[in-house]
């Protein structure tokens, strides 16, 4: 149990740190191409490019940093948004009941009828590219879980002496949801929050993977993975590296998500990792 | 039990119609006039009014709708631009492959999943526990199409012991009869095709199911443990049953319930996880052929693709509810 929090926080330190810091850490400029210097294996610390250079001759462990930032924030934005309208819907599904919960629970039960990936798939192919209808494609189906999780909990919670108590003080149902449902309703959202936080950054690289996620001139993982898949049999680090990178951070984001899940909520227990 | 069914199949009636709908508009927000994309660039303001009236999109929104949704329920989805085939044959082709390499996933991840997760179980805590979950949790976070690449470089690449892409090496496997490429060759008696067959899917449905197989070696696990402590385990074990038959005939039997419930929903991960390992794969199936499409931009095929997916998702799901009130009668909504 502590062992996941310490390797687990520590593997998220350490990409969100890169992240943030970007230009400062990255020993070049990810975009920066060169002909002199294609397609060279890592040198680690015997040479300029620690972790080897791409097709376009560009550096594959700066490319790497600016991937952190681009994958770190958009799966950052996709939680954030996503827990935002799922509880917000999830509270007054559970709270008033009868036809808004019928609507509500109607239009959960037709997105979440898409299998996963499919529904962010379609957004992009048909919206077309662009950070805007990624984040959009990537909420889609992500704030299903918020939703159902926190509309079961709100139905007790409506229930318990203090949302009466409330009630019959005169506050409203606005003020109730808002002061007295949704602070109850956080634990167990952070607790899906990284879960959900996971599985954005795995399906972020698979839509830019297929070349549907950011435009290709920002670097990604998933991006560097699509290029590097073409190399795999004369360039191996193409491939290995920004996959590594995903696999660690999703891998360490999990490890968090277990021991805040055995703190928080043990009876989310089986909830599994979702999309 | 009967009603209950007919209830449940029924309510997925509506389900269907909302998700049609839902993806009519998405194809209407696309950004685009759709007659200038087929009639191209340089047609005439003549043409594109022409075409306009003969595909209907003249009329009101809600109209084309209906017809899009009427045409759909019948199957036709119109011709795909890429193939210049109806877009129904054009799957339906495809769907075999899909159908294989998503079998041979789900055999592969139970093979591994289960004795992992019992032999975890039924000794909490030691090494094999800590080993085991470690691994459960690797297939977890392992995202399925770098993990394919990875098993194309060591196996293809460095071993250079399997196949790298497609189904089947040119001119082994026999006449198709089902589609199925290893069935079609064990049926004709043809063991160096089923053997080539076997060859081919092994690489991509070991990255298709690592997810699985890690979700599902969690779930054994847990299930097991739950079990363990039931009275009837202890009564077992009291009347001087060995350990070994007390695991697997009276924890693991009953341990099952929840293993299967999760093969079911995550056949649903592995059916668009199947769109992205066909793609590195080559692997000529329907999740292959929705790239293929949409990097075509051919809209028909796309759409009829998102829909049979769907449609698949929400019959699994429909199966699934089926294969539950048959295993437990207590069930009823």
């Amino acid at each position: 149990m502590r062992t996941k929090v310490y390797i687990g926080g520590s593997i998220v330190a350490i990409f969100i740190i890169a992240g943030a810091l970007g230009p400062l850490v990255a020993p070049y400029d990810p975009n920066h191409q060169s002909l002199e210097t294609m397609l060279q294996g890592p040198q680690w610390f015997w040479g300029p490019h620690f972790l080897g250079t791409d097709n376009l001759g560009r550096d594959i462990l700066s490319r790497i940093i600016f991937g952190a930032r681009v994958s770190l924030l958009i799966a950052f934005a996709v939680v954030f948004i996503s827990g935002f309208v799922g509880v917000i819907l999830g509270a007054t599904s559970g709270y008033f009941g009868g036809n808004i919960d019928f609507t509500i629970q109607k239009f959960v039960e037709v997105v979440w009828a898409f299998p996963p990936l499919l529904l962010a798939l379609s957004i992009m192919a048909f919206l077309g590219q662009g950070l805007f209808n990624l984040i959009l494609a990537l909420v889609a189906q992500r704030w299903i879980q918020y939703c159902r999780v926190t509309r079961g909990q709100s139905l007790s919670l409506k229930a318990r002496e203090f949302v009466i108590s409330a009630k019959s003080l005169g506050a409203s149902d606005a003020q109730i949801i808002a002061r007295h449902i949704i602070p109850n309703l956080i634990q167990v959202s952070l607790v899906i929050g990284t879960f959900a936080m996971a599985s954005s950054i795995i399906s972020e690289a698979s839509l830019s993977f297929l070349g549907l996620g950011v435009p290709p001139e920002i670097p990604t993982w998933g991006t560097m993975l699509a290029d590097g898949r073409i190399y795999i049999s004369t360039a191996w680090w193409l491939a290995l590296f920004p996959g590594l990178s995903i696999f660690v951070t999703v891998l360490g984001i999990n490890l968090l998500g277990d021991a805040l899940r055995d703190v928080l909520d043990p009876r989310l227990k089986r909830a599994g990792t979702g999309i | 039990m009967g009603t209950y069914l007919l209830r449940r199949l029924v309510g997925t009636i509506p389900v269907m119609i909302l998700i049609s709908l839902l993806v009519f508009l998405l194809i209407q927000a696309a950004p685009g006039d759709p007659t200038l994309m087929l009639l191209g660039e340089d047609s005439t303001q003549e043409d594109i009014d022409q075409a306009t009236k003969r595909w209907g999109l003249d009329q009101p929104i809600y109209i084309q709708y209906v017809k899009f949704f009427m045409s759909a329920a019948q199957g036709d989805f119109g011709r795909s631009f890429k193939y210049d085939e109806p877009v129904l044959d054009v799957i339906v082709n495809r769907i075999p492959a899909t159908l294989e390499l998503a079998g041979a996933s789900v055999v592969i991840a139970l093979i591994f999943a289960i004795p992992l997760g019992v032999w975890a179980a039924a000794k909490p805590n030691s090494w094999v526990d800590n080993t085991g979950t470690t691994f459960g949790l690797f297939g977890i976070s392992m995202p399925s199409f770098w993990f394919g690449i990875m098993l194309i470089l060591l196996f293809a690449g460095i071993l250079n012991i399997l196949p790298s892409a497609g189904r089947d090496t040119y001119g082994i496997s026999g006449e198709p009869i089902t589609g199925f490429y290893i069935l079609d060759s064990a049926l004709q008696g043809n063991w160096a095709g089923v053997r080539d067959g076997a060859e081919h899917v092994f690489l991509p449905a070991l990255a298709l199911g690592s997810n699985m197989l890690g979700i599902l070696m969690r779930v054994t696990r847990s299930s097991v443990l739950e079990v363990m402590n039931e009275e009837y385990v202890t009564t077992a074990r009291a009347k001087g049953l060995v350990e070994r038959k007390v695991l697997w005939r009276h924890v693991f039997s009953n341990a099952l319930i929840p293993v299967i419930t999760v093969v079911g929903l995550e056949l649903g991960t592995l059916l668009s996880g199947s769109i992205i390992v066909e793609t590195v794969f080559s692997w000529p199936g329907s999740g292959s052929l929705l790239v293929t499409a949409l990097n075509a931009r051919d809209h028909p095929l796309v759409t009829g693709l998102v829909l049979v997916y769907t449609a698949a998702f929400v019959a699994i799901n429909f199966l699934i509810d089926v294969l539950y009130a048959i295993i437990d009668p207590r069930i009823r909504y």
